[in-house]
């Protein structure tokens, strides 16, 4: 088990290093940097001075390893646009992506499984055909779409819910939150929605194959013969023993989310780093973007990781099989 | 007339088949292949069959700005769906538009399976270090979506190159991000199915009489993994010309002079509040329709090919 998981550290390790000298490579070869900072009429020799003075005529290792310090201690540059460091526009932005994704992920979950148990269960049923049928829509309709649909139909016609932005926030030290205020609430359910419906499908599809795969296999089948109450069945046998599979795609997705909030922080005007990111590539802003892929680099690993303990938490088998295996 | 009748027993055969029996009991099938086709026809017909051209500047007349469609009050019988901010017809842009969208479409996913069969065939065939590098490679790229490949890939685009060479190249690079984030999917299917050809007994005979091992990747192996390829592909097709209207939608995608289906979408989106949805409803229509009936042929067709499914 020790083996399989610094394995997968060592993974992500290099997975960090790659992601890394690519935001290098872009700091380094998209522009002079010192065109940027001089004034027009500046000897080569006043360049030469600023040069050396940044340490940019160090070789280029020295200077990767520079930069690798300057990530790790969140030094992370100043924008081009702004001209305001990198580090401060991201934190300002970070709550708003995470508290929609969060949410996002707890609508995927919380209708997506029972969603996939019940269509898992009652297969022919109307009912089921018919969410099947919205989820084959879901999965072909793209997020923008859901969002601007979303938007003519509760905010346009019935002006229900706000089209933009997050409502009134609440600042709690660095993190500004939109949970405590009832216009910061009414301001994440659209594009929340938006972000999760896809994600909802998914777990739904698979909730259900999983059910019907699982409901197949002999011990189910002698539960039955067991006399036991089909609700103990259903959710204490067969539930339990698709979650393996769902645990794993659900983590993954929380990446997904976290990409596909660029879309929807678009859609919504959502001030969140995905917002972000999509202004920094209009106006090639590259510390904004290479920050930015630094940090969900890292969001992915982190996730990718807990994901694999997760695994092993869920599933005693795999404990078992790994450490035989490895002998 | 010997290649008339060949093409008649080809034809005979292909109807007793398997697959075309699948196809003819299934009406949503039917139903979505007759769509794509329709879609495929206007979309290479485009030129001729709109009413309007509106890459015509000068045909444009501005006092026909935002009509309604023509059932609505108020609408013109020339403009079937209505018209935009600059009088253009809404049906004609949306015919022009689905082109281009297509165009992309196809273009990237002819580049993702180029590029992916040959790594996976060459990774399953020669396998070693090669195979390690292309698969510890793929494993990277798919840990991350490939909706931030793309834009990653179009943000140092329009950093190295100078803005207007970049409105000009917009297209071909928005066609490379786009096939070089769906390769894996290719390479991973052709690889595994590659390892089982590899040890199967034609293989080794091509290899005893010494031809050449691109010769045999190409000419021996390739052809029987065409199947599930050919599955990938079309699926495959959907999501690029999703990924093509996201990133028009996006403002980072094809320029607004020739503009795809994404680009009408992010038009017309900001015409929604003043209560004129037709500038985006109907390019959204469309776009599902489209994106829907290659989805459930793509569907079909995996299921018509894997007999192990039924």
């Amino acid at each position: 088990m020790f083996a399989y998981i610094a394995r997968r550290a060592l993974q992500s390790v290099l997975v960090m290093a790659s992601v890394a000298f690519v935001a290098f490579a872009l700091f380094q070869y998209m522009g002079d940097p010192i065109n940027q900072m001089v004034a027009q009429d500046a000897s080569a020799a006043e360049r030469e001075a600023l040069r050396r003075v940044l340490g940019l005529d160090r070789p280029f290792y020295v200077q990767f390893l520079v930069f690798l310090k300057n990530i790790a201690t969140g030094n992370f540059g100043f924008s081009f646009r702004v001209g305001s460091p990198v580090a401060q526009i991201i934190a300002e932005r970070l709550p708003a992506t995470l508290e929609l994704v969060f949410v996002a992920a707890m609508f995927a979950l919380f209708i997506g499984v029972p969603a996939g148990v019940y269509t898992g269960l009652h297969r022919h049923g109307a009912m089921s055909r018919f969410m099947l049928t919205i989820s084959l829509i879901g999965v072909s309709l793209p997020t923008f779409l859901i969002g601007i649909l979303l938007i003519l139909i509760f905010a346009v016609l019935l002006g229900w819910l706000p089209s933009f932005g997050r409502g009134q926030t609440v600042q709690l030290g660095f993190w500004s939150t939109g949970f405590l205020t009832t216009s910061g609430l009414k301001a994440l359910i659209l594009p929340s929605i938006t972000l999760g419906l896809f994600q909802t499908t998914l777990i739904m599809r698979l909730v259900r194959s999983e059910m019907l795969e699982v409901l197949r296999t002999d011990y189910i089948k002698f539960a039955r013969a067991r006399g036991l109450t089909n609700r103990a069945i259903n959710f204490g046998h067969a539930l339990k023993n698709t979650l393996v599979p769902v645990i794993t795609i659900a983590g993954l997705q929380i990446g997904g989310l976290i990409a596909f909030a660029i879309i929807t922080e678009t859609v919504f005007q959502w001030p969140g780093m995905g917002f972000l990111f999509i202004t920094a590539i209009q106006f090639v802003d590259v510390p904004v973007m290479s920050s930015y892929l630094v940090l969900v680099a890292l969001f992915f690993v982190i996730i990718n990781l807990i994901v694999d303990l997760l695994y092993f938490a869920v599933d005693p088998r795999l404990r078992v099989e790994r450490s035989v295996s490895a002998h | 007339m010997k290649t008339w009748r060949n093409l008649k027993d080809l034809i005979r055969r292909f109807a007793g088949s398997d697959v075309f029996f699948s196809f003819k009991r299934s009406p949503t099938v039917v139903a979505a292949f007759l769509l794509t086709l329709i879609f495929l026809v206007a979309a290479v017909f485009a030129p001729w069959i709109v009413p309007h051209n509106t890459y015509d500047v000068a045909s444009l007349n501005l006092m026909d700005a935002r009509l309604p469609p023509a059932w609505i009050e108020g609408g013109r019988a020339t403009y079937l769906l209505g018209t935009d901010e600059q009088g253009r017809d809404v049906f004609s842009t949306i015919i022009l538009g689905s082109r281009v969208s297509l165009l992309v479409g196809f273009a990237s996913v002819i580049l993702a399976l180029t590029l992916g069969v040959a790594l996976g065939l060459i990774a399953g065939y020669v396998g070693g270090v090669t195979d390690t590098v292309i698969m510890r490679v793929a494993d990277v790229k798919l840990s991350f979506p490939a909706i931030l490949i793309v834009l990653l890939i179009d943000g140092v685009a329009r950093g190295v190159m100078p803005r207007d060479l970049h409105d000009k190249a917009a297209v071909y690079v928005i066609v490379l991000a786009i096939g070089f984030s769906a390769w894996i999917q290719y390479a991973r299917t052709v690889r595994g199915l590659t390892l089982v050809e590899k040890n199967k007994e034609y293989v080794q005979a091509a290899r005893v009489i010494g031809l050449h091992p691109i010769l045999i990747m190409f000419r021996h192996v390739l052809p029987n993994v065409t199947g599930p390829v050919l599955v990938i592909a079309t699926l495959g097709l959907g999501i690029a010309v999703l990924t093509e209207s996201t990133l028009s939608f996006l403002g980072v995608g094809v320029p607004p002079t020739e503009p795809s289906l994404g680009t009408l979408i992010r038009i017309g989106n900001n015409f929604l509040f003043s209560g004129e949805w037709w500038m985006a409803i109907f390019p959204g229509i469309f776009l599902v329709l489209l994106v829907l009936s290659v989805n459930l042929l793509g569907d079909w067709l995996r299921d018509a090919l894997n007999p192990k499914l039924r």
